[in-house]
């Protein structure tokens, strides 16, 4: 049960991160345009949130690792995502009156919104190898898998989304069910985890 | 044994390609630039420019080499009805560039008249430049600019325009930060009071029903140009639209301004409707919701 929970984490924090990096270039239009600069500098602050955020996981994992906190990474990184609703277009505005060239302004705006969740969502990956690896033997094994789940989950949250999502939701509604999905999955693996770990059992 | 079948594959491969170049031997210059390939072509009297190669109704822009001063296009026709509306704009902005065909017979009617130009890609303005003879003048000013970045500085900065042109979108994709009701309150209040929008777009989907509530949730009633369900011109007035009597009197006295471009009011005047022949619940688009390609691909 709890390697299942552990794959669904990665595979659903693969789909968020996806969701949000599409939806970024969405929100960032309306203050810096749709250049190639402005994809450019989303994904180089997603990239760069990423590699921290698997640098910070692996640090992490050293230390009483469980499926409760493996639950909380994903928990934090959908609320750190929530100021990007209600601060939205007041802080968008805000860096566009500060930082006149859009190249740097779309790279300020994507840093101070997205780092932070992209980056505890990159905690999640190395972090669950961690749980899953019980024997040196098995670890390329459940790394590949890991692997596969949360890429899958990227691939579809990035097809979904463009796809389908944005024809029938606002971004902000886009948004709030992705962070809706991942408390509630995060609040199922804390309670899953607690109890198999309970004394007794 | 497999090394000939490669050998065949590769020459039927060298061979389409000679053939596809040779079927378009008119082309006088390719480019490819940040956001698409450019393509100049000529064909009979006409050089065109397209961002696509294989597709027509991807030209751009067309300039007749013996009449350059003639329009070739309907819309951009359809579009000069914005003068019906105000027959003296003093500062003009334009969003979107193509080959400058507006902004030059624009120049040319009312050299005393400021005209901003707005482009993304700083390609089209130097293709504009070497193969459609866009020479801007010391009154025309081109910013290398995103159109919404650029309207909502000079929103900030207080400027006004007593007509704004969009010309921003073509048949395959649509910038969809452009359509929105935000972005379209944002260029109204870059107009003066009495100022004029006259808007290019292309939808023959059912994007058409959504654009169309878009617009009139910011603007109220326009009129609404359309030949063959292909191009589709709104135009606007801020202080409300002028009926048929004043819009008879200004097309009169445009009649011999317009007349070397290739079309007057007999032609342009009937074209005029404000027949809502839209879904009026069609959902309006927003920075929130704007699927606009999607709506535009879907049937």
């Amino acid at each position: 049960m709890q390697r299942v929970l552990i794959f669904l984490i990665a595979a659903w924090s693969g789909f968020f991160v996806m969701a949000i990096e599409l939806l970024s270039g969405r929100i960032l239009a309306p203050n810096f345009g749709n250049s190639i600069y402005v994809w450019g500098g989303v994904i180089t602050v997603f990239m760069l949130a990423l590699s921290i955020g698997y640098l910070l996981g692996g640090r992490w994992s050293l230390h009483h690792p469980s499926l409760p906190r493996l639950a909380l990474l994903l928990m934090l990184g959908a609320a750190s995502a929530i100021p990007v609703i209600l601060l939205g277009d007041g802080m968008l505005d805000w860096v566009f009156d500060q930082v006149p060239d859009p190249r740097y302004g779309s790279l300020l705006a994507a840093t101070v919104f997205f780092f932070i969740p992209t980056a505890i969502a990159g905690m999640v990956s190395p972090y669950a190898v961690r749980l899953l690896v019980q024997h040196p033997d098995s670890s390329g094994h459940f790394a590949g898998l890991l692997y596969f789940f949360s890429t899958f989950g990227s691939a579809a949250g990035t097809i979904l989304t463009s796809f389908y999502l944005v024809l029938y939701f606002e971004i902000n509604q886009i948004l709030s069910g992705l962070i809706g999905i991942s408390l509630l999955l995060g609040l199922v693996a804390t309670f899953i985890g607690n109890r198999e770990n309970a004394p007794g059992r | 044994m497999r090394l000939v079948a490669s050998f065949k594959t590769l020459f039927a491969l060298f061979a389409s390609l000679m053939a596809t170049s040779s079927s378009a031997n008119n082309i006088i210059h390719t480019e490819k630039s940040l956001y698409r390939n450019i393509i100049i072509y000529e064909e009979g009297d006409q050089r065109c420019m397209s961002f696509s190669q294989r597709d027509q109704s991807a030209r751009q822009t067309c300039k007749s080499l013996s009449d350059p001063n003639a329009f070739v296009f309907t819309y951009t026709k359809m579009m000069m009805g914005a003068l019906y509306l105000n027959p003296n704009p003093r500062k003009v902005l334009i969003i979107g560039l193509g080959g400058g065909v507006l902004p030059l017979a624009l120049a040319a009617m009312y050299p005393e008249t400021a005209i901003d130009i707005v482009e993304i890609d700083p390609a089209v303005v130097k293709v504009a430049q070497q193969f459609f003879g866009f020479n801007p003048g010391p009154k025309i000013r081109i910013i290398e600019e995103d159109g919404r970045v650029f309207a909502k500085r000079a929103g900030k900065a207080g400027q006004h325009y007593d007509l704004i042109m969009l010309d921003a979108f073509d048949h395959q994709y649509i910038p969809e930060h452009l359509l929105t009701q935000e972005f379209l309150l944002e260029i109204k209040n870059l107009l003066t009071s009495d100022g004029v929008l006259a808007a290019n777009t292309f939808s023959t989907s059912r994007l058409y029903d959504h654009e169309s509530t878009t617009y009139q949730s910011v603007f109220g009633a326009f009129y609404n140009l359309r030949v063959q369900y292909k191009n589709r011109i709104i135009l606007v007035k801020l202080d409300g639209l002028p009926n048929r009597d004043v819009l008879e009197r200004n097309a009169a006295a445009l009649e011999e301004k317009l007349r070397p471009l290739g079309f007057g009011r007999d032609w342009l005047l009937p074209l005029f409707s404000t027949d809502p022949d839209w879904k009026p619940d069609a959902r309006i688009l927003t920075d929130q919701y704007s699927p606009s390609n999607l709506l535009n691909s879907a049937l």
